[in-house]
């Protein structure tokens, strides 16, 4: 369970990049005050993950003319996590800011390239800064009142030969699966596709604790 | 850059000097194959009984119950797995083994496999601290129990098991007992006799010796099947050439460590001091009982942070630790050991392993004692998660 070196035998867990990012994050919310003022002052605000799972996120976006001026996050995560969230605050803020369509884009392989490639067991972890963007996103819509514009987070495919997908897992575990046989079970869910167990399990637990044990001090926003 | 403090003993071991300088001769001048019928072979087929002979004074029995494994890992498939193959191949109505959560994936994922080939595995969960409760173990006894398996020293925890007792259970309902004593060899008896046991799994790079051989004690009237078939090595158990370097370095490591079993517990002094001072850090909790552990395990979970963004700011510190964190391991889940108290998955991710070895000093532990809250702080400043340890008490996983 200990080993957090990869098999390549370099002489850091992860590229130079992820270093580097690791121990000097960029747009990171480094005190509670700071995280305080940007509660009252961020255009959208977006929480995700869980710390059930080992990872939850909080971002802060500014928003003028469409585009991303500022982005700033904090996290309960691992090395990846900080490193990868760092990375994409720069991406989509950099050059003027990306577009809010630009910005909601930008794909997990595209950080990872960035950071000099992220181990592919630690790609969910980028994923996490995605999906908190796209929720400030929402709520900024919900903000400036355009509804209309509001988009769900995407679909991502988990089981690669069955074609299972993350929804499906979350409408399980709403129709009351609560363990991984029980998941399997219904869905086939890692039968035939084995390396995508360990992500599946790592969802359904995401899920169980989304809808079955809200979290006092961490409300979804 | 400073010296490393190496904190991560329960992982492995340096090897000795001592045990070292004793191994090197076997691999480049007496490198004779036990098997061979000339003076080299004879050579070290001596080499291998005498060191067969001290590890049964050691474990207190007789020298052709040792048999020699590639690991720890190795020695308990070989327990496990070879007897319930036996006793199925003699359709044997006993078809049940009793462990615990807590056990090692050598353990656990061995259980998981005969499970598949259709033997029933009772496991029976630890307390709160960590500790097997002897009644659960008999209860979970059938007519048709055939091996109980509990560790002797728990890898993450440091816990020690009841052995002697749980051996006493296993001899009066005729059920044969194994245990992995893998972590135990530093600081524990490994007397068989005293135990009560019919098996018992060691290895030497827990014991400041080389890694890749390890032994199983087999009590003489226990029949194993073997998991290895080849040129009947090892009493026709662990066929393949002896590793005779590793079996020199193996024995010398354990004749050391158990002569030093005494010496080895002035560390309870240091590991209390470290518990002490690092539950001064808040919301922090101590996993697994603070007495009933071996002299050297600390294992803390700081909440609301994660275990191996925790590992890599200790790293920079050069302090080498280890985590239950999800991710610091290859399946994505959080150890196993820790949900087993009955703690939700929250404090798994944020635990910590602090192994001392037996070089570890105050000084060093003073320098993890000091960078520790800055670390903790820094990951919880920028952490959205903010639960106390009442919460989590309230929390039903």
């Amino acid at each position: 369970m200990y080993d957090l070196k990869s098999k390549s035998g370099k002489q850091w867990f992860y590229p130079e990049k992820v270093k580097e990012h690791f121990f000097n994050p960029k747009n990171l919310v480094k005190t509670k005050q700071e995280s305080k003022k940007l509660d009252k002052e961020a255009d959208g605000i977006g929480i995700e993950g869980s710390p059930a799972c080992g990872d939850m996120m909080k971002m802060w976006i500014k928003i003028k003319n469409n585009r991303i001026k500022q982005c700033k996050w904090s996290t309960f995560g691992c090395a990846s996590a900080i490193a990868s969230t760092s990375m994409f605050s720069v991406m989509i803020t950099e050059k003027n800011g990306k577009t809010i369509e630009q910005a909601l884009k930008i794909k997990p392989q595209e950080i990872s390239k960035r950071l000099g490639g992220l181990p592919a067991i630690k790609f969910h972890c980028s994923v996490l800064a995605d999906k908190a963007l796209r929720s400030a996103i929402n709520d900024y819509y919900k903000k400036t009142n355009q509804i209309n514009k509001i988009q769900e987070n995407k679909i991502k495919i988990i089981d690669k030969i069955l074609k299972i997908t993350d929804k499906d897992i979350e409408e399980a575990v709403l129709e009351g699966v609560k363990t991984f046989e029980d998941l399997q079970k219904r869905t086939k869910i890692g039968i035939q596709d084995k390396t995508c167990i360990p992500e599946a399990k790592q969802l359904l637990r995401f899920y169980l604790e989304k809808h079955f044990t809200p979290l006092k001090k961490t409300k979804r926003l | 850059m400073s010296k490393t403090i190496y904190l991560d003993t329960s992982a492995t071991t340096p090897v000795d000097l001592e045990v070292f300088n004793e191994m090197k001769k076997y691999f480049t001048i007496e490198y004779g194959n036990a098997g061979s019928m000339h003076s080299k072979g004879l050579k070290a087929a001596q080499v291998l009984n005498n060191s067969r002979e001290k590890i049964a004074k050691i474990l207190n029995c007789s020298s052709n119950e040792i048999i020699f494994t590639g690991s720890g890992t190795e020695s308990i498939n070989l327990a496990i797995q070879g007897l319930m193959l036996k006793l199925k191949n003699e359709n044997s109505n006993k078809n049940q083994i009793i462990s615990t959560t807590i056990e090692h994936h050598a353990v656990l994922d061995t259980l998981d496999y005969l499970k598949k080939l259709g033997f029933k595995i009772t496991l029976v969960p630890v307390e709160p601290n960590g500790i097997i409760n002897l009644k659960k173990i008999k209860k979970a006894i059938t007519p048709q129990t055939a091996l109980i398996t509990v560790m002797y020293v728990n890898n993450e925890i440091g816990t020690i098991q009841p052995i002697k007792e749980i051996g006493k259970i296993a001899k009066k309902n005729n059920i044969l007992f194994h245990t992995d004593a893998c972590q135990a060899a530093n600081s524990e008896t490994l007397d068989v006799q005293k135990l009560n046991v019919d098996l018992l799994s060691l290895n030497a790079s827990k014991i400041y010796g080389p890694k890749g051989v390890g032994c199983l004690y087999k009590k003489s009237s226990v029949k194993l099947q073997p998991i290895t078939y080849g040129g009947g090595q090892e009493f026709g158990l662990r066929s393949g050439t002896e590793n005779i370097p590793g079996i020199i370095g193996f024995t010398k490591a354990l004749v050391n460590t158990q002569k030093n079993k005494k010496k080895y517990l002035k560390f309870t002094n240091l590991r209390n001091y470290l518990i002490k001072e690092l539950l001064k850090i808040p919301n922090t909790i101590l996993n697994g009982d603070l007495k009933k552990r071996v002299p050297n395990n600390v294992n803390i979970t700081f909440l609301n942070i994660e275990g191996e963004s925790i590992l890599l700011m200790l790293d920079k510190y050069n302090i080498c630790a280890s985590s239950g964190s999800a991710c610091t391991s290859k399946s994505l889940n959080p150890s196993h050991v820790i949900l087993a108290l009955g703690r939700p998955y929250e404090a798994a991710h944020g635990s910590i392993r602090f192994s001392l070895s037996k070089y570890t000093t105050k000084k060093e532990l003073n320098k993890v004692i000091q960078v520790m809250p800055k670390i903790v702080s820094h990951l919880r400043s920028i952490s959205p998660v903010e639960l106390k340890i009442k919460d989590l008490k309230n929390k039903n996983v």
